[in-house]
């Protein structure tokens, strides 16, 4: 029983970064309908971003501040200087699509050139080794440290999204644009700011996995295919599908670590997604999408 | 731009005498290539016939049936292993090479069927989780992969007392151009039409009685024979199979490819694995800008040349043609 509580505050912790980077995808599908797979590679600028101040001897808080702003400021250049020209163009949902990929495909090109290839370890203010015990379960700073920021920023983000006037235009953007364009919203400027704040939400969730992982141009990789996971699970448009997501897919995958094989612990998202796409491609807490002739 | 006045001129290959003559010098030049040219490039252009024969199949895929998929490394692996373990087991390549396709056309049918109700970014998705799974799975199972040492194939002996360089590229020549040869036939047949007809509109599709369960699946199948073949003509050719050749950049490059090359067309798909394995070995000195060259040119093709270097080039004969008038 104590295992079982061991793996499943320990699969929380991983969830939370999980339902981080599923939120960021899900906010862009949902105003956009656009996967984006340049994700992960922004997360990864973001903290190749904090690691060069942190290198140069900045108090983390700025630093970490500091490339929060700047992944908000990428993505937001991508959306104005790449897919608003390809938009006035007519590009196709998949031809987007793929401008994100080769976007994702620019940044991991540049990080490995100017950030170099071999792993390093990243300094962070939480501690992986120091532990606390709660009655038989171990858990580190980090883990809860992680844990918290993840439920932090899912809050923030729910009051954002739900309780202000900013929010309720998002929300009208992603349903019906041309009528949230009629109706005076800046549309444009409101799909930038998601563009922007679902970065941010990568780039938190990069700094959190860093420390806990070894730094190198490919480690958000791995998270990032997790996340789209995630965000499958709880239904592509759906923003606390991919909080829920996010933590199931998290629990799912130490449970599977730790009571079958660890082998395939990493298989385990990626049969997931192909389960959850073939019985109810729209998720745990998605609507149905259907499509008129 | 051409007035095709019978169905007997739909089906040929090449309409104008002017064009054949040039196709012809063209594959007489490479007929001849390691004759004149040097060794590194006889070999990089062997690279570019086996690559060739994958892009074509995913083009087939992506740019006819507008099936999307990411997980042609999975088949790429697929092939591959199949055709290794048969080759050691001394079974002789041609049946080797046809069961590694089979097998990764029977695994294309089994991700098919996701196809059959997925559209888009969640068949991307779909297809991007099996050709992960796929990879994994070749990593934690030893048996399969041949271990920690990779799978040793032995490669073949040139005959005609060839040298190894140039025996290698005529053999992935002749398999590259019968590969051509059939994709042609295949998008100029009622098969071709109906993936065609799928891409554009599938309900539509339905409609005017294209079978869909059966079009998406065989599209899904040839796609990742194709693929397969690949996978077991690049085991022949490199002489050592690991897990590590098929990961997720594989998919991505084969995908990059076909974008680049010009979706839709098979003469694109050529230029698309030309450019691919072009691209690597000119900036060898900046290896890791290889992937800012891939993405940037994606945005440049997609937002300024949706038809890829074969729209390009299509302008630029259609110019020639009509010069000077415009």
């Amino acid at each position: 029983m104590t295992q079982f509580l061991q793996y499943f505050v320990s699969g929380l912790a991983t969830g939370s970064i999980y339902a981080l980077v599923a939120l960021g995808l899900a906010l862009i599908y949902r105003s956009t309908r656009i996967l984006n797979f340049a994700h992960g590679d922004i997360a990864t600028a973001g903290t190749f971003f904090a690691f060069t101040f942190l290198g140069l001897n900045l108090h983390w808080g700025v630093a970490f501040i500091l490339a929060l702003l700047f992944g908000f400021a990428l993505a937001m250049t991508f959306y104005f200087s790449v897919l608003i020209p390809a938009q006035r163009r007519e590009a196709t949902q998949l031809g987007q699509i793929i401008l994100t990929l080769g976007f994702g495909l620019i940044l991991q090109g540049l990080i490995s050139y100017f950030g170099g290839t071999e792993p390093q370890s990243f300094p962070f203010p939480l501690s992986d080794t120091k532990v606390y015990r709660l009655g038989g379960v171990v858990i580190s700073q980090l883990s809860l440290g992680t844990f918290g920021i993840g439920l932090l920023a899912s809050l923030l983000f729910y009051l954002l999204v739900q309780k202000t006037r900013l929010g309720l235009a998002m929300r009208a953007t992603s349903e019906n644009l041309p009528a949230a364009q009629t109706m005076g919203i800046p549309t444009r400027s409101i799909l930038a700011l998601s563009w922007g704040l679902a970065a941010l939400l990568g780039v938190m969730a990069g700094l959190f996995l860093a420390p806990a992982l070894l730094l190198d141009p490919f480690f958000m990789l791995e998270p990032f295919l997790k996340g789209f996971a995630a965000a499958i699970l709880g239904g592509l448009n759906s923003l606390p599908g991919a909080i829920v997501g996010g933590l199931i897919l998290g629990v799912a995958e130490s449970l599977a670590g730790g009571f079958v094989t660890i082998a395939f612990k990493n298989t385990l998202a990626f049969l997931i997604i192909i389960l959850v796409l073939l019985v109810r491609p729209e998720g745990l807490l998605g609507t149905e999408f259907k499509e008129r002739v | 731009m051409d007035l095709i006045e019978s169905y007997q001129e739909e089906l040929q290959l090449i309409r104008k005498p002017w064009t054949r003559i040039w196709v012809g010098t063209f594959v007489l030049l490479l007929l001849l290539l390691p004759w004149y040219a040097p060794e590194h490039i006889t070999y990089i252009a062997t690279i570019i016939f086996i690559y060739s024969i994958g892009v074509q199949g995913q083009n087939i895929l992506i740019g006819y049936t507008g099936q999307i998929s990411f997980g042609q490394a999975a088949f790429l692996a697929i092939g591959a292993f199949t055709f290794g373990h048969m080759a050691r087991l001394g079974i002789p390549w041609p049946i080797g090479l046809l069961s590694g396709g089979l097998a990764a056309g029977i695994f294309g049918l089994l991700v098919g069927f996701p196809s059959l109700r997925l559209k888009g970014p969640y068949l991307a998705i779909a297809t991007l989780g099996f050709g992960i799974a796929v990879y994994q799975i070749f990593v934690n199972f030893e048996v399969l992969s041949g271990g920690r040492m990779g799978l040793i194939i032995n490669k073949l002996s040139p005959l005609f007392g060839l040298s190894r360089i140039t025996f290698n590229y005529y053999f992935n020549f002749l398999i590259a151009l019968l590969f051509t040869l059939t994709s042609y036939n295949i998008i100029s047949s009622y098969m071709g039409r109906a993936f065609i007809a799928i891409r554009d509109n599938d309900i539509a599709a339905e409609v005017i009685g294209v079978n869909l369960t059966r079009y998406k699946l065989l599209s899904f199948a040839i796609s990742s024979f194709y693929t397969g073949v690949q996978g077991g003509l690049f085991g022949l050719f490199m002489g050592y199979l690991e897990p590590n050749m098929f990961t997720f950049m594989e998919a991505i490059t084969l995908f990059v490819a076909v974008i680049i090359g010009g979706l839709a067309s098979v003469e694109g798909s050529i230029m698309g694995a030309a450019f691919v394995i072009l691209v690597p070995q000119v900036f060898s000195a900046y290896r890791e800008m290889v992937p800012v060259i891939y993405g940037v040119t994606i945005l440049i093709v997609l937002i300024f040349e949706p038809l890829g270097l074969y729209g390009r080039w299509f302008k630029m004969r259609l110019y020639l043609r009509n010069w000077p008038f415009r």
